[in-house]
């Protein structure tokens, strides 16, 4: 009998199978299922359903990240209908205005855990691979359907394998990889597939630097991400679980549909051209484009490693061209404003704002005007992302984010390190 | 189910940003999204879209954000079917579960020009091209997904799971 993919053995876990296939439907029941701003509209679905109540509060987060703090009084309405609808129901875990970013969050408050199934009603859910978890993105009438139900029908994706050897370079980092990923194999290289890493470069990166990588494959068409958890990720989870887990792994011989094997060593920072994700070039292309405001932030590279990086950049000196930094959590906030990172920031120019997902999507908080360039950390790049068709925008690593904001232009960070 | 219609035909990887920009994302009022549907890519087709017509797309059809409102504003402007060479996992889980009938076809897709007349039978899969005279064959929906479909979508299938009836 031929082994398991890692999606194999935890739809079937999270079904209460003892085997399934790629290619099997199964009733799934999540171990952990989440909303955020989009939990109101959501309600609305529910009500629809005829169902009582939640079936199951305590396995339902919702995150208030998408618009905060609210900036319109009809976004400020729908916050106010999802604290009310938490009250009413009892839901187990809320998360307010400026804790942060659900993917971030979740992962922080050890409410997802290796070899658990999360589903999330937004495409990076896939983020949760990092800590070895199957987590996946539905839509809205699933996600009611999800809280009436407590269940849900997922196809057991075929499974990619990408094995990583080598270690990046200074200034190249996780972002890089998913990036030449995306630039190599296209936008729906991975579509509909379970992408598995492996490989000697895994354990080489920080565990801030490994949930890049999973949620940067929502671009990808994955359906679920997946590292292995190593010592350092049961470790951090351990400080943390609220409830006893168990790690799955692949098998060796494993089935998987697609084997790709990248060497990162000699990789440099790349970077997405407007319009795409998977429009990527290496930066020696497209360095020197002007661009007139760099973002910091997001569930892609928000975290203490990334802001650390833009300070370790920006240390001395000044921005030319507005920086806007978000940490991607309240807990990321705090120990970079502990640690100096947050001051050496400030100094340099930034503007700080509050933990949540900013202008990634376009809401507020750094909308450009149009024909105006922007460099971001983000994760989508698409034609009015960010508010406006006109605004063209460019994806890097923090590094990179932070050496432009500097130059005001495209610019290589590795120019600005001692 | 026969449905008919005149070609939008689309490129690759059209993502749900373009399809509805989340500037619009503050009402869920399918004929408010639709008023904006495709417009950062197409101004033209929000304006001269006819109720029944067919949009056709390339390979990764709906890529993005897990956003509803894009099948959504696509009903919302009265499209009758989605025919794409394939389509992202989020969007074809979400068209279904919202009641837009998509097939994958890569041919079909491919061969359709802007404007052409499709027939499309969704019982029997098949997709006819008045202008070429030839029929495809779309790719299957599971038998599970097809219960979705014969309930009217998830939430009355939901309905139907928790022995409410309507």
């Amino acid at each position: 009998m031929a082994g398991r993919t890692f999606a194999e053995k935890a739809l079937a876990r999270a079904a209460g199978l003892p085997d399934a296939r790629a290619g099997d439907i199964l009733d799934v029941t999540p171990d952990l299922v989440f909303s955020h701003d989009n939990s109101a509209a959501i309600r609305r679905i529910f009500a629809q359903t005829g169902a009582p109540g939640v079936r199951f509060p305590d396995r339902v987060a919702i995150t208030l990240d998408h618009a905060v703090p609210a900036p319109t009084t009809r976004h400020a309405e729908n916050h106010a209908a999802i604290r009310e609808w938490v009250r009413a129901q009892g839901i187990a875990h809320f998360f307010e205005v400026g804790r942060g970013i659900c993917h971030q969050v979740i992962g922080e408050e050890g409410l997802a855990l290796p070899g658990e199934t999360i589903l999330g009603a937004d495409s990076h859910t896939t983020h949760f691979g990092w800590l070895g978890a199957f987590g996946a993105g539905v839509g809205r009438s699933e996600m009611a359907a999800l809280w009436a139900t407590g269940e849900l029908w997922l196809r057991v994706p075929e499974a990619m394998r990408i094995t990583l050897s080598g270690v990046p370079a200074p200034g190249v980092t996780a972002k890089d990889i998913s990036l030449r990923i995306l630039g190599d194999l296209r936008a729906d290289g991975g579509l509909y597939r379970s992408v598995e890493f492996a490989g000697d470069t895994l354990g080489a990166l920080s565990l801030d630097a490994r949930a890049t990588l999973p949620n940067m494959m929502a671009e990808f068409g994955a359906k679920n991400a997946y590292l292995p958890p190593d010592r350092a990720v049961l470790d951090y989870v351990d400080a943390r679980a609220r409830r006893p887990y168990t790690p799955l792994y692949p098998d060796d011989d494993a089935e998987y549909a697609v084997e790709v094997a990248l060497d990162v060593a000699a990789l440099e920072p790349q970077i997405a051209l407007p319009g795409s994700p998977a429009n990527v070039v290496p930066l020696s292309e497209v360095a020197g484009q002007p661009v007139q405001q760099a973002f910091l932030g997001t569930c892609t590279n928000g975290r203490l490693e990334d802001l650390r990086a833009a300070a370790d950049v920006l240390r001395g000196r000044r921005v030319r061209v507005r920086l806007i930094v978000i940490p991607a959590s309240a807990a990321v906030f705090e120990a970079a404003a502990t640690d100096g990172t947050l001051a050496a920031l400030v100094a340099a120019g930034a503007a700080i704002g509050t933990p949540g997902c900013g202008p990634c999507m376009g809401n507020h908080l750094g909308i450009p005007a149009p024909d105006e360039a922007t460099i971001s950390s983000a994760n989508r790049n698409f034609r009015g992302r960010m508010g406006t068709p006109d605004a063209p925008i460019y994806l890097a690593n923090p590094w990179v984010v932070a050496a432009s904001a500097a130059a005001g232009q495209i610019a290589d960070p590795r120019e600005f390190l001692p | 189910m026969k449905l008919e219609g005149k070609v939008w035909k689309y490129g690759d990887n059209i993502d749900t940003d373009v399809i509805i920009p989340a500037r619009y994302l503050v009402t869920t009022d399918p004929k408010v999204l639709a008023a904006h549907c495709m417009e950062d890519l197409d101004e033209s087709f929000a304006q001269n879209v006819q109720p029944g017509d067919i949009m056709v797309g390339g390979a990764n059809f709906g890529c993005g954000s897990s956003r509803e409102h894009a099948p959504i504003s696509i009903k919302g402007a009265g499209v009758s079917c989605i025919v794409a060479e394939s389509f992202a996992r989020i969007f074809f889980r979400n068209a279904i579960n919202i009641g837009l009938p998509i097939l994958e076809s890569a041919e079909a897709a491919r061969d359709a020009q802007p404007g052409d007349s499709l027939s499309v039978d969704l019982t029997a899969g098949t997709i006819t091209n008045a202008r070429t005279g030839k029929t495809y064959q779309a790719r299957p929906f599971p038998p599970f997904v097809l219960q979705i479909i014969e309930a009217g979508g998830l939430v009355p299938y939901t309905r139907h799971t928790l022995g409410i009836e309507i």
